[in-house]
């Protein structure tokens, strides 16, 4: 058996995007750590970025005309070959990720030079793209041991990048986040080991074929467990969530906003990828307990992590903990098992990513210029970083879902949901987090605008306009997409529908 | 009960509660990352053992058609797990070293006594 003839021409590079889209980032990563000029490093990743989202943006299109496209990985046929395959919820989510890494690496390339020591620079970004392949190559591949390779991949660069913080604490909570990481990515490979067992092949439709006739097998259970519990250990699925905090909280405040909005948001997608793709609707939500379980954590953590966010003194602390929550409306919708409720929760996902990257990037640009978020340091700021303060608030109307804003667009699907699953509860249990969203909100609010500044402080300016732009885009993004709600809806239900497999 | 059978699949479990418990248990971080590669570890055995098969011989191709082979994929597999194992303990003990450097204890409890008193 040898594999047929690859060879990439000009002519046919369209048909090896789904290659390109994980090789580039993965081959200009060792490339940046020998060139050592910073400038021309991120220049480098700022076009890798760049020509990924191009990729991204037309296999979506190619998705939306042709449908599925499965690439064999070096000509290698599937099932035995890997695969990788894009189809409409996955071809968002390569979009989603290279857009958001797109807007946050012109702002990391300011925050970062305070944040991170200068002889570290290129080795940092060499972490950062090698972050940005994982993720990518878990969103786009169709086979189930790759996934495990990608996400080690992501997860390792992630801790790398976390300890690159001069914060000592950025060390320990590396280290935390390292040990509850490997449990969890461990735990998807037992469950895919047992997979394996079971079945014999590790492609995620041959799976898919093979799985209905075993599913009175224990196996299957046993694996069901530790893919979900590993799962929901790298996605913060509460009372999974310890690592995030202080992951979040003490990694440099680029770094943050990027993995913020995408690594958890990568990990819903693999739990989805196996509920929905590998295990099936049927099993996942039938025969298991699933629904019942995910929506009392989901409301669980709703309530808890918007609580701990309001006595939070540490901002980046406090939008962590309203990430554990905001994670929480994502679980609810997929929970409620309905197509209405999966695209609801899909939705959010990309609209929680805008939001929180936007969020993080205010509060980078105050760590830029404060060198600390510290609550009661912020007082007074409202004046001194006008435009900055203006983001924050912009993108806290959105956490709360206030109208005209995707936040306000995407709970008023999972409300919708709710409803239609007959669930009045649900809705209810979305309106009071919020309510909980508009004090910690507020909190922040009421520091920078009504408190005069603190005397010993010294007057800080406007953060430069590096940062500012990046931070507006995401803000625009926000009010732009919350008006023109329904273009990323219709592009979410139909992933749902082709998810579901049109039930 | 054929329990001696499956006398590795019990040894899996064996290592994996054991390298669970002394990541929980230890404070020490060192001694967390030996808890955590034992962990990996039992895994590793989780593969290995279903790619055997009575019988089998190394998957090298012979030219005797009745020859019956273990199951090549799984140890492709777990060498690729060792490889991931090794990088994360790699990266770990590194950043043990600089937590080492910057608090001067590698003991939980301490580190977190000199955050609190830091606050």
């Amino acid at each position: 058996m040898s594999a047929p003839s690859t060879a990439i021409t000009l002519a046919n590079l369209a048909t090896h995007y789904p290659a390109l889209q994980i090789v580039l980032p993965l081959v200009t990563a060792p490339l940046v750590v020998l060139l050592r000029g910073t400038r021309l490093v991120w220049l480098i990743a700022f076009a890798v970025t760049l020509a990924c989202l191009g990729i991204a943006v037309d296999l979506y299109a190619q998705v939306l005309q042709q449908g599925e496209i499965s690439y064999a990985m070096g000509g290698w046929a599937p099932p035995v070959g890997i695969e990788y395959r894009v189809d409409r919820f996955n071809g968002l989510m390569l979009i989603l990720i290279c857009a958001i890494a797109a807007v946050v690496l012109p702002f990391a390339r300011t925050s970062v030079e305070k944040e991170v020591a200068d002889n570290r620079l290129s080795l940092f970004w060499a972490a950062w793209l090698l972050c940005f392949t994982g993720l990518l190559g878990i969103v786009i591949t169709g086979d189930a041991f790759n996934v495990f390779v990608f996400l080690e991949v992501s997860s390792l660069s992630t801790y790398a990048l976390i300890a690159c913080a001069r914060d000592r604490r950025a060390l320990t909570s590396a280290f935390q986040y390292l040990i509850m990481g490997t449990i969890g990515a461990t735990f998807i490979l037992i469950g895919i080991g047992l997979l394996y067992m079971l079945t014999g092949t590790l492609n995620m439709a041959d799976l898919a074929e093979r799985l209905p006739a075993v599913t009175q097998a224990r196996t299957l259970n046993a694996a069901f467990g530790f893919i979900v519990v590993g799962c929901s250990l790298k996605l913060a699925l509460f009372p999974l969530h310890l690592w995030m905090p202080n992951a979040y909280a003490f990694a440099p405040s680029a770094v943050t906003a990027f993995i913020a909005a995408t690594a958890t948001k990568v990990s819903i997608y693999v739990m989805l990828r196996f509920f929905y793709t590998v295990f099936g609707a049927e099993f996942s939500f039938g025969s298991m307990p699933l629904g019942e379980v995910l929506m009392t954590l989901s409301i669980i953590a709703m309530f808890s992590g918007s609580l701990v966010a309001i006595y939070e003194r540490n901002v980046k602390r406090m939008l962590a903990y309203s990430s554990v929550a905001q994670i929480g409306y994502i679980t609810l919708g997929i929970s409620l098992a309905t197509t209405s409720g999966l695209a609801a929760g899909m939705l959010h996902l990309i609209n929680h990513a805008m939001i929180k990257a936007g969020l993080f990037m205010a509060m980078g640009a105050v760590v830029y210029r404060l060198g600390s978020c510290r609550l009661d340091q912020l007082s007074g700021l409202g004046k001194q970083m006008p435009w900055t303060m203006a983001a924050f608030v912009a993108g806290g109307l959105s956490l709360i879902g206030v109208p005209l804003t995707t936040g306000f667009v995407s709970k008023w699907h999972l409300a919708s949901a709710g409803f239609g699953a007959g669930l009045p509860l649900v809705p209810v249990a979305i309106l009071a987090s919020s309510l909980l969203a508009v004090i910690y909100v507020w909190k922040v609010i009421e520091t920078a605008y009504l408190r005069a500044p603190l005397e010993n402080a010294t007057p800080v300016k406007e953060a430069p306009i590096s940062l500012l732009i990046p931070m507006w885009i995401m803000v625009a993004a926000n009010f732009g997409f919350g008006i023109q709600g329904t273009v990323i809806w219709q592009a979410v239900q139909q992933a749902a529908v082709q998810l579901t497999g049109g039930v | 009960m054929n329990w001696i059978e499956h006398y590795n699949y019990w040894m899996v479990i064996l290592l994996m509660m054991l390298g669970f418990y002394t990541i929980i248990a230890r404070g020490n971080l060192v001694k967390k990352i030996i808890g955590l590669n034992i962990f990996q570890t039992s895994v590793f055995i989780l593969f290995i053992s279903m790619g055997k098969i009575p019988g089998g011989v190394a998957p090298i191709l012979r030219d005797d058609p009745t020859t019956v082979y273990s199951n090549p994929l799984p140890h492709v597999l777990i060498l690729t797990a060792i490889v991931v194992g090794v990088a994360t303990t790699a990266l770990a003990l590194a950043l043990v070293v600089r937590i080492n450097e910057a608090y001067g204890t590698i003991e939980e409890d301490d580190i977190h006594d000199l955050d609190t008193g830091s606050l």
